[in-house]
């Protein structure tokens, strides 16, 4: 039986209410926390737990925990990110729709341990049935005592209220996030200073994800030890996993990490094998952001070692022959899904959600889109696969945020790992005129056209 | 050339909806009026046929307390206002990634025939349009598309023409 944390009460019915939740052990990590422990000692549970971010990072919760500013004696907040918009990645919608009062419970407790009297639930703005989800959830919170003044007589004020955006990807890096829960362009900030000092409204702010946060009850519950227990080495804990792409059962799976890519790709528990049993052509593990990999390491790394679902393991090989974690957005993809056009697809995106800020992304990405998207139709030139190559190397590292890398890194995987395909799209441009032009006849069935022109150098 | 200030609108700000506006202001503190921005404006679209004119921009402004231009680089920053009247039932396709491997792209192709629209036109009677978005977090349950504050997943050819008659019938909350 696999581990379960964030799913463990998933199935009782009726869970999304609060008489339920409450009945099943909901709000007992608030209790515990408030009445029994410090700020600090919470703090210090979840460094303990060596929990890392979810939103994609994977930074040390706890340790970003430490960093807030107690001593200035400014207001502190905690902003849960909800904006959750990398292509890939549908896990917090999920927990939040199923078991809205999770992150609720996560979210008073981690608001104590900051010592943070008001704090928000950042959602994104197409989210808006979740924001009458968790509207609903917090109503219910205060009126059951759980929030507002003087928390189970302990003297602890919290008010927390959800805020919704309005369609920006970049709004999920924490500084635009702060900027647009300020009634602003979502533009990130440069860094320093960082939010733990300088974040909403200029005073001390932790952001984080709303995978994280709810997973911040069953640590306080169970003991930060008890959590270091699951998982495999630096990566602790359980990992939701949104799946995706051209498998048999695409959804939202819990899984502890270490797990096997093997295991979470074939058992029918979990993404249950490529759909309609056709060719494995590639498989992004992160979401959008992060390099894709072919057949040949995804299941094992460049070593021979098994690939595992954790940190460390899926970013083995560097990004030469590794990948990363990033959000958990595990997408798959069998022959008749076309390199080129979901690169262009990829370029797109990051060219439509490009802040404007920086030049390197601004114009980096409206180039590669400009030029993927001719190469897609057939109208590349030979050319174009070493100009895409150069763009995106002049984008990654010179810029205010981590979008540009993320504009980059997609385009940098596919020509590594595909150049072949872009070979053939440039070199026989009426095959690929159609949309579905490898739906009609995948790869391996043209590969051959390719080989003239290499025996001939 | 078409300005912006070309189109005009009814404003009504009316009891409910500053009720609301007050509600949303009471989550801030009182100097930081500004932070309500984002969900003062989609209350406000909401009450007004889902778009922005100018004056109702303008109007944001007065109440929150900020100068005019403040509100509209908000507005043109975010792709969810919009800034010219829109399509009753707006079709807004995911288009990215995922939902384009599970024949997103086609499905909007035919909705488009099916409409006799092309992608972000309107159809005639004001009713419908179709328009592609980027990744709305719904990639394991494509193709899909959002139409009001709702979701509509798994979509095959059947469940659109089937979404269609719905709206024409008026059996569709948008909200």
């Amino acid at each position: 039986m696999a581990r379960k944390i964030l799913f463990e009460k998933l199935d009782i019915p009726g869970i999304q209410e609060y008489e339920v939740y409450r009945k099943n052990g909901g709000y007992a990590s608030v209790e515990k926390a408030l009445k029994t422990m410090t700020p600090d000692e919470v703090v210090e549970q979840v460094k303990t737990s060596g929990m890392r971010g979810r939103g994609g990072a994977g930074f040390p919760m706890g340790m970003k925990w430490s960093f807030i500013d107690k001593k200035s004696g400014k207001p502190r907040h905690l902003v849960v990110n909800a904006d959750e918009s990398e292509p890939g990645t549908f896990k917090d919608r999920f927990l939040m729709h199923h078991i809205p009062h999770l992150l609720i419970e996560g979210a008073i407790v981690s608001s104590y341990a900051l010592e943070a009297n008001l704090s928000y639930i950042y959602i994104r703005g197409e989210y808006m049935w979740i924001f009458k989800i968790l509207e609903k959830a917090i109503k219910e919170a205060y009126a059951n005592g759980w929030l507002g003044k003087n928390i189970l007589g302990t003297g602890y004020d919290l008010d927390l209220y959800v805020h919704c955006g309005a369609g920006a990807y970049i709004c999920g890096e924490e500084t635009a996030l702060i900027e647009s829960l300020e009634g602003k362009r979502g533009n990130p900030r440069i860094k320093p200073p960082f939010p733990a000092v300088s974040g909403l409204w200029n005073e001390p702010t932790v952001v984080n994800n709303v995978e994280s946060i709810s997973t911040v009850s069953w640590i306080i519950n169970n003991g930060g030890e008890e959590y270091a227990k699951i998982g495999v080495g630096r990566s602790t804990g359980t990992k939701l996993m949104s799946a995706s792409g051209h498998i048999k059962n695409p959804g939202v799976y819990e899984i502890e990490l270490g797990m096997s890519v093997d295991e979470f790709f074939n058992s029918d528990e979990y993404c249950g094998g490529m759909l309609d049993d056709r060719p494995l052509k590639a498989v992004i593990p992160g979401g959008c952001s992060v390099p894709i990999l072919p057949p040949q390491y995804i299941f094992k790394t460049a070593n021979g070692e098994d690939r595992l679902l954790s940190y460390e393991s899926l970013s083995d090989g560097g990004f030469v022959t590794g990948s990363s974690l990033g959000s958990g957005g595990f997408i798959v993809y069998n022959d008749t899904a076309c390199i080129v056009r979901n690169t262009w697809n990829f370029s797109r995106f990051f060219h439509h959600e490009s802040c404007g800020q920086c030049s390197p992304c601004r114009e980096g990405t409206g180039w590669m889109d400009k030029i993927l998207h001719r190469i897609e139709t057939g109208f590349g030139r030979e050319e174009d696969i070493d100009l895409l190559w150069s763009i995106q190397s002049k984008i990654e590292g010179n810029t205010i945020c981590p979008l540009g890398d993320a504009a980059s890194w997609p385009v940098a995987a596919a020509i590594r790992h595909f150049r072949e395909e872009f070979e053939y799209h440039v070199r026989f441009p009426e095959k690929i005129k159609d949309r579905n032009h490898f739906v009609n006849e995948p790869m391996e069935k043209v590969r051959h056209l390719l080989k003239p022109l290499a025996s001939s150098l | 050339m078409e300005q912006v200030r070309d189109y005009k609108q009814i404003i009504n700000m009316s009891e409910e909806l500053m009720a609301r506006i007050n509600e949303l202001l009471s989550h801030y503190p009182a100097d930081k009026k500004k932070s309500a921005l984002l969900p003062v404006l989609h209350a406000v679209q909401d009450a007004h046929d889902n778009w922005l004119s100018l004056e109702l921009m303008d109007k944001v402004a007065e109440i929150l307390e900020i100068t005019p231009i403040e509100v509209y680089e908000v507005v043109t920053f975010y792709t969810m206002f919009n800034q010219k009247p829109v399509a009753k039932y707006m079709f807004e396709f995911c288009r990215t990634a995922c939902c384009g491997l599970r024949g997103g792209e086609d499905l909007m192709d035919y909705t488009c025939r099916k409409l006799g629209v092309k992608q972000g036109e309107i159809t005639p009677d004001g009713m419908f349009s179709v328009v592609g978005v980027e990744c709305l977090g719904a990639c394991g349950y494509g193709p899909m598309l959002q139409l009001g504050d709702n979701y509509h997943e798994n979509l095959t050819r059947e469940k659109i023409d089937t979404l269609i008659e719905d709206c024409k019938e008026g059996k569709v909350n948008l909200y």
